[in-house]
């Protein structure tokens, strides 16, 4: 595989007036996205999905990409000049942000965090476009049983590393799989589980319902329960020599912002994992390897470089599963997989035989939405500043709104609307119980692949469940994923016999 | 908290056995030389449902998860009365469409919200009604060639097609 001529070929795409302007637009309207309090990435992808019918599939997923790449830069302004993470994959970055605002160093902290973000966002792409096309070839030899195996490896990693309680991530993964066969059964072409015999169900619940509703008015709800009270915007101080001076001090930060980047980058590859539990794990390590580690938590440079370089690192990271396997490596990619089976193209390892002007302007592009979002970041901080003083009574109303235009787009029916509200409001309340939301989405969108994965694996296989685990490479895949299943029954027996061996002791 | 868990959890447990109901309508078995029928995919799947809303209301009956510990209440009165306010909107806003469509639906759906929740001034609460609806229309009719919901104010709107379409 030559990597070099092929990315040169993307950068031509990618650079194509079209494509660039929606670089530009993108990553702006990210930076605003995720400089929001509430708002994230997956908000941002998800409610501006049906925007992007109007161009072809490559400039949809670029400008979609640019956004999510400007979200995770913007989500450390709200972070650091209010002390509320722009979204969750900002969080670490409150922990030493919101401290050095508060000494007046904002201005220092917004610049650690773009310099940071760029540093995270080009080293994880150089490493996705050394990863990928080789990882891509291997996986073209994935038969049905392959591609069901690798499902279960991700939603494996939901139950076995995501953190949530077990019974509501498995209820959550479950939910999602089973609205994603409503509709026509794809063999029989029979129609299934159409609830009151209501003419709307026959269409099958579009993905997107599920993710507006969630991510749009579900979030927009919780962010109106949440921020309720007055929050206090830290004043910055942008001049060029302040900038410069601040770029200075980055100097010293240099190896926490690679370790970020590599930490970032590797922990985005899970499905489960993704940009926020990298940048926390980024902020942990770099406390730990710093000489000083009492600095941290009341204004430490390092503190804010680490947790950004790693949740720009883990979008990248997150993106090479879902292009060269089909299986998104977080919700946000999940919307992009999503939106790439409306655009007609089939997610997974052809891609990069059959698609190459996609895949390749889409990598190219990372590379140039990384760029613009620096500058327009350094450059705008004083208009986002003005944006964080947006009262949210005014903000919320337009998303509102969008979601509402959003969610009849696609298949211009109310009844999708309706269902996306009850969805958002549904998700809510379920939230507010700690239900995991993520897997959810992940399974809406995986749901027809795994099904159909399923189903002709057994067909050829005569109903025999051990196919998957005979065939030479979904037998280990497999066995990871049950592991990943049964992880937490190991975790809570060695909890029983450590206390066990306590009770003995003592 | 811990009674907005179990009740959660018997609502979804509720829904889950409908789901089984429902997908079993749809044969659940081996069909031969077609493999698993239709319904035996999700059948499957809510049964696990099933399962795993009993395992949450079990846990919660214990009292292992920290909201079946939790004595804080599941809403506040003041942020339950909001979010029931906002909903109510939602449903207003989108129920509106059918009859009076988008563009009726939207400003009314402003001024509600910027006026009465956020207590906005006239004229800014003016300035968003007057143009979300504008750039909507723009964004979506003309450039990407969504036609939205009119309800009765369809004819309105003739000239406008002339004009653009």
């Amino acid at each position: 595989m030559d990597i070099i001529p092929h990315l040169l070929d993307g950068f031509l795409i990618a650079l194509q007036p079209m494509n660039l302007s929606l670089v530009v637009i993108g990553c702006a309207v990210g930076l605003f996205i995720g400089a929001m309090p509430g708002l994230g990435s997956v908000n941002g992808v998800a409610i501006l999905l049906p925007v992007t019918f109007i161009v072809p599939p490559t400039s949809a997923i670029i400008f979609l990409c640019a956004i999510y790449y400007g979200a995770m830069y913007g989500g450390a302004i709200s972070s650091i000049m209010l002390g509320i993470p722009g979204a969750s994959t900002a969080v670490a970055t409150t922990f030493d942000g919101r401290p050095m605002a508060v000494q007046g160093r904002a201005d220092v902290a917004l610049v650690a965090a773009a310099v940071a973000s760029f540093t995270g966002g080009t080293i994880s792409v150089i490493l996705f476009t050394a990863f990928a096309p080789p990882l891509a070839h291997v996986a073209l030899v994935f038969g049905s049983a392959e591609e069901f195996a690798l499902m279960m490896l991700a939603f494996g990693t939901f139950v076995g590393l995501g953190g949530d309680d077990i019974p509501k991530t498995i209820f959550s993964i479950l939910i999602g799989l089973v609205l994603s066969a409503v509709g026509l059964d794809i063999i029989s072409g029979a129609p299934r589980l159409i609830f009151g015999d209501i003419p709307g169900f026959y269409h099958g619940i579009n993905f997107l319902v599920l993710a507006i509703g969630i991510y749009g008015i579900g979030e927009i709800l919780w962010t109106i329960e949440s921020s309720r009270g007055e929050v206090q915007v830290s004043q910055a101080v942008v001049s060029f020599r302040r900038v410069m001076s601040a770029l200075k001090e980055m100097g010293k930060s240099v190896k926490t912002m690679i370790m970020g980047s590599f930490v970032g980058y590797f922990v985005g590859l899970l499905p489960a994992a993704g940009a926020t539990p990298g940048s926390i794990m980024a902020y942990g390590f770099a406390k730990t390897m710093s000489r000083n580690p009492d600095s941290y938590g009341k204004g430490n440079i390092d503190g804010v470089a680490a947790p950004e370089s790693a949740n720009n690192a883990a979008s990248t990271g997150s993106m090479l599963p879902m292009l060269t396997l089909g299986i998104p490596g977080s919700p946000t990619t999940a919307i992009l997989l999503g939106g790439m089976v409306i655009w007609g193209l089939e997610p997974g390892p052809r891609l990069f035989v059959d698609q190459t002007e996609f895949v390749w302007g889409l990598i190219a592009s990372l590379y140039v939405a990384n760029l613009f979002s620096l500058l327009l970041n350094v450059a705008f901080i004083p208009l986002f500043i003005w944006v964080l003083k947006l009262p949210f009574t005014i903000l919320a109303p337009v998303i509102f709104v969008l979601c509402v235009v959003g969610g009849y787009a696609p298949t211009q029916d109310m009844h999708d609307v309706w269902l996306m509200l009850i969805f958002g409001v549904a998700g809510y309340l379920m939230r507010k119980l700690d239900y995991p939301m993520a897997p959810m989405v992940l399974a809406i969108v995986l749901g027809p692949l795994a099904e159909s994965s399923l189903r002709q694996s057994l067909l050829l296989s005569e109903g025999s469940m051990l196919v998957f685990i005979q065939r030479p490479i979904s037998g280990p895949i497999m066995g990871v994923a049950l592991l990943l299943f049964l992880l937490p029954v190991f975790k809570s027996l060695k909890r029983k016999y450590a206390s066990g061996a306590d009770t003995k002791a003592g | 908290m811990r009674r907005a868990e179990l009740l959660m959890a018997v609502v979804l447990a509720i829904f889950s056995a409908y789901l089984m109901w429902k997908s079993a309508e749809l044969p659940i078995g081996w069909v031969p030389e077609r493999g698993p029928g239709g319904g035996a995919f999700p059948f499957w799947l809510s049964t696990g449902m099933l399962l795993s809303s009993l395992w949450i209301f079990v846990r919660a009956l214990r009292g292992v998860t920290p909201q079946s510990q939790s004595t804080e209440p599941y809403f506040d009165s003041q942020s339950a009365a909001l979010v029931a306010l906002v909903v109510g909107a939602l449903v207003m806003m989108i129920g509106a469409i059918h009859w009076i469509g988008v563009y009726g639906a939207i400003p009314l759906f402003f001024v509600f919200y910027m006026k009465i929740i956020g207590r906005h001034g006239w004229v800014q609460t003016a300035t968003f009604a007057v143009l979300t609806p504008i750039v909507t229309f723009f964004f979506f009719e003309i450039l990407l060639n969504i036609t939205l919901p009119k309800g009765v104010t369809e004819p309105l709107f003739y000239p406008l097609y002339d004009i653009f379409l």
